[in-house]
């Protein structure tokens, strides 16, 4: 008898009308397309994009050239060099340079920091147009913390309590 | 002499290039249409950035495959290879001469309309044959051979729903099986209703004929790339793609031709008034319900495609062989004895 119902119903293409008015009721769904150059997803405070170098707020730079990234790092994406500044003869780093395809983005480098110096910022649309330009020097990693320190400032405040 | 030359040459062409060129643009328009409804149905948008709502994007692609390289594979051969795209194009184009648009306005009122397109349409599977040997490629031949298996068995069953249509119109000349369904009881009078199962047949072949989906395991991506096109690029891939969307317009049309009561309107017989022109057509009927209608089927075709799965290859023999001919054959003869005893009364002839 079962198998009797089974034969009519496939006969009568019932099951193949209710997938076509599933997919007919899609059809008036609001679209979950987002045009993105023009609109973009919200990003959390935590994303780990492009990376930066903060200063403090009198403009000294942070990074006390410690190496505890460059140790940390499981890409080896970072290279540190340091010398005692000609200035006062403090510890700095003479050079500081992330290949970027390298980088996994795992934000270990941030974590490791004792000074929030490196940190991660939420950039995540950038691109490289000739050869060598995926590693960023110090110089640009620092211009990029300048630029964007409101940002970043913000995205670690509005964290700091789960720290 | 040059009168007979302008009536014989002259007037034929240019009839014959004001249906290919609206036929082309709407095979355009109904790729991007084909693209934005399965977009719909995904939750999606589609395309949307060539003009406005992305309408451009079908003459966009047309400019990208005609600027592409024609690819010749090693070993192919070069006179059958460039045939096939013609093959299939050529009866898929030809086959819209019998088709009436409106009770004036065909290009060729065949007495044998039904059977020349049947010719047709059956023709246009040697060019899917040819495209996949010529290849010299082992996924083309293995969807051409498929290709061809399935057309030849839903043949027959498409053949069988129009004989159902050939007895309840006791003409093969489309134009009079339209007037057939003519009468005064709306759209009760057009053969869908005596044939309904035969329009379900008739359709669910139609797709299978032009390898649509869920009967498109002649393209089958995941297990033969592309089947029998796999190997053309450029224009000429181009002209199979026009074959193959020209093929199913041509279906829809047909479908709204011979169950659907052509350009009549399915007001017809209810409503007497009497109004201008422009929109009288509503109830009198004119070309423009014969588009209404196959807009409508054409649209069944994406709808199809967005909601089924595709068929696995002894899955599509067992429905065309053991379902649809047998209840095709049955409904030919309940067509007969319709006809016989005079069971339904249709159209005019009622």
């Amino acid at each position: 008898m079962n198998s009797v119902i089974r034969y009519f119903k496939s006969l009568l293409l019932i099951e193949l009308f209710q997938g076509m008015g599933l997919t007919m009721r899609y059809m008036f769904k609001p679209k979950y397309t987002m045009r993105y150059p023009m609109e973009h997803i919200p990003k959390s405070n935590r994303f780990r994009g492009l990376h930066a170098l903060r200063r403090y707020a009198n403009g000294e730079e942070r990074c006390i050239a410690c190496k505890l990234c460059e140790a940390v790092c499981p890409a080896l994406a970072i290279t540190i060099d340091s010398a005692p500044r000609e200035s006062d003869g403090q510890r700095r780093t003479t050079r500081y340079d992330i290949d970027l395809f390298k980088c996994i983005y795992c934000g270990f480098c941030e974590e490791s920091c004792p000074v929030d110096s490196i940190v991660e910022t939420s950039i995540h649309e950038y691109h490289f147009e000739h050869r060598g330009e995926n590693v960023v020097t110090k110089q640009q990693l620092l211009a990029i913390g300048d630029r964007f320190e409101q940002q970043i400032a913000a995205d670690r405040a509005q964290d700091a309590a789960y720290r | 002499m040059a009168d007979q030359l302008i009536n014989q040459v002259l007037w034929p062409l240019i009839y014959i290039l004001c249906i290919v060129l609206p036929l082309v643009i709407a095979v355009a328009m109904f790729v991007y249409w084909e693209r934005k409804v399965i977009g719909w149905m995904h939750v999606r948008l589609g395309p949307n950035k060539i003009g406005p709502f992305g309408v451009l994007q079908a003459f966009a692609d047309v400019v990208k495959l005609l600027i592409k390289e024609v690819i010749l594979p090693t070993k192919a051969n070069r006179f059958l290879y460039f045939m096939a795209p013609l093959l299939a194009l050529i009866p898929a184009l030809a086959a819209w001469a019998v088709i009436p648009f409106s009770s004036k306005m065909v290009l060729s009122n065949a007495n044998a309309g039904i059977l020349y397109l049947l010719a047709m349409t059956s023709l246009g599977v040697y060019g899917i044959i040819i495209a996949g040997w010529a290849s010299n490629s082992r996924y083309a031949l293995l969807g051409a051979m498929r290709s061809a298996a399935q057309v030849i068995s839903y043949e027959l069953a498409m053949g069988l729903c129009l004989v159902c249509v050939l007895v309840l119109a006791g003409s093969l000349n489309l134009t009079d099986i339209v007037n057939a369904q003519a009468g005064g009881k709306g759209l009760f009078d057009w053969f869908w209703l005596p044939l309904l199962p035969v329009f379900v047949i008739y359709f669910i072949s139609g797709v299978a004929e032009t390898n649509r989906a869920p009967f498109d395991m002649a393209e089958g991506e995941s297990e033969i790339v592309a089947g029998f096109h796999v190997e053309y690029s450029g224009s000429a891939f181009a002209i199979f793609f026009l074959a193959e969307y020209a093929n199913m317009i041509l279906i829809s049309f047909l479908a709204s031709i011979l169950f659907l009561g052509g350009w009549l309107s399915p007001l017809q017989g209810w409503i007497h008034a009497d109004a201008p022109d422009w929109i009288n057509w509503i109830w009198t009927g004119g070309f423009i319900w014969l588009f209404i209608k196959a807009f409508v089927m054409s649209f069944l075709f994406l709808w199809f495609r967005a909601t089924f799965p595709r068929y696995r290859y002894d899955q599509i023999m067992r429905l065309g062989w053991k379902v649809l001919i047998p209840i095709a054959i049955v409904w030919v003869m309940v067509a007969g004895c319709m006809k016989f005893f005079g069971w339904v009364s249709i159209g005019a002839g009622a």
